[in-house]
């Protein structure tokens, strides 16, 4: 009994031999489990479009992505002021009626926050900031909030790139982008 | 249209070598141009407005010429992180990780740890998909709970006149052109498409996402 077990045993591990060795277009191969061990360690991160490209200086790009979220605030949000003020100048207040601070405040956590009811839009002139949809210019919405002032009227020609949507439809059903190019 | 592609592509690389992209494409010195560089990242209300849909690409700027080669990297994994407790800690995260042509994905779970390393939460697999090939038959796997999963090239959803921002921002003009130009427009990005049901993240109003690139 214990012989026979033995055999079983060896000629699983000879089947298994087999079957790593055997051609991966090879139908009859049973799928393996994959090996998944190991630890995965930060190369980038991103909640809100293009806030390290716009906001990060040269040299802090790769640090902002591996400071988590819940730092990102301490570590960046004067470095964040002091170069909205270099884009604008001017700025005052914006459409959210915040402060350079208060601004810099929110874009240096850098989040998408996502409403889990009713309409998720980056900002489709109601909504404000509850989520990201694949057609929301989001772009424009930057703009607006770093060039616009207070009502939004400042810099009139800085506060919209006229491209203002993609270049092939999305779908309405998933997976919801455009087959490729 | 094939001078027109090559003038894009040369267009293209010009920009991308002058300096970072937005939306998020080529943002850091560590991670550009390799298959870690997330370039965009959407969360939203799935068409079954009981899901939730999160969507990270990596690898911006593929032309159509390079597609057909492009890969996921067996080394990175793609990490949807979730805090739905406002103190922008992940509670929950949804990983994929590429494997022999498939796609593997796990979560939402509770993270062994939150923070810059991970582990494979291999004791919640969500599900797994086969990377779609360029103009090849498109996979969708649908779960036991609904989620339903995709992995491969698509049209980059990007859209945005990088072109004349550049410009702006070095001093060479003013403001935007009356009709805009879209950088990204023709080119494609390598992307992860996940829908799963609300009620498995939580019960907060809120929720505060990020998508990250981790490498082995």
């Amino acid at each position: 009994m214990k012989i026979f077990n033995f055999k079983i045993a060896a000629m699983v591990i000879a089947l298994g031999a087999t079957a790593v060795s055997c051609d991966k277009d090879d139908d009859m191969m049973v799928d393996p489990t994959p090996d998944f061990a190991g630890t995965f360690t930060q190369a980038d991160q991103m909640g809100r479009p293009a806030i390290n490209t716009v906001f990060v200086t040269s040299g802090n790009k790769d640090r902002f992505n591996v400071t988590t979220p819940s730092q990102q605030g301490a570590a960046f949000q004067s470095a964040f002021q002091a170069r909205l003020l270099a884009l604008n100048p001017g700025y005052t207040t914006n459409a959210l009626t915040f402060t350079a601070a208060q601004f810099t405040g929110a874009l240096a956590t850098d989040v998408l926050s996502v409403n889990t009811s009713g309409k998720t839009t980056f900002f489709d002139g109601t909504n404000v900031l509850t989520g990201r949809a694949l057609n929301d210019d989001v772009i424009n919405t930057e703009l607006l909030l770093i060039f616009g002032g207070p009502t939004g009227a400042s810099n009139p020609t800085l506060t919209n790139d006229n491209v203002n949507a993609n270049d092939k439809p999305f779908l309405t059903s998933f997976p919801y982008l455009a087959k490729p190019w | 249209m094939k001078i027109n592609k090559t003038i894009l592509g040369v267009g293209t690389l010009v920009v991308a070598g002058m300096l970072a992209i937005a939306a998020d494409h080529i943002d850091a010195p560590a991670v550009q141009g390799g298959t870690a560089d997330i370039t965009d990242y959407y969360a939203f209300q799935a068409e079954n407005t009981s899901n939730m849909v999160f969507v990270a690409n990596v690898q911006g700027l593929i032309m159509p010429s390079a597609t057909g080669a492009a890969k996921f990297d067996e080394n990175v994994m793609v990490e949807i992180n979730i805090d739905n407790n406002g103190d922008a800690v992940e509670d929950l995260v949804i990983q994929a990780v590429p494997r022999d042509g498939k796609m593997y994905f796990f979560g939402p779970v509770k993270p062994t740890a939150p923070g810059i390393t991970s582990t494979v939460m291999t004791g919640s697999p969500l599900g797994n998909v086969n990377i779609s090939a360029y103009n090849g038959t498109e996979s969708i796997t649908t779960t036991s709970n609904g989620s339903k999963l995709f992995a491969g090239p698509r049209d980059d959803p990007f859209f945005f006149d990088f072109g004349q921002y550049t410009e702006i921002i070095a001093g060479r003009a003013t403001g935007f052109n009356a009709q805009g130009t879209d950088t990204f427009a023709g080119s494609n990005v390598m992307s992860i498409v996940i829908e799963v049901p609300k009620s498995t993240l939580g019960s907060a109003t809120t929720l505060n996402t990020w998508a990250e690139s981790k490498k082995k």
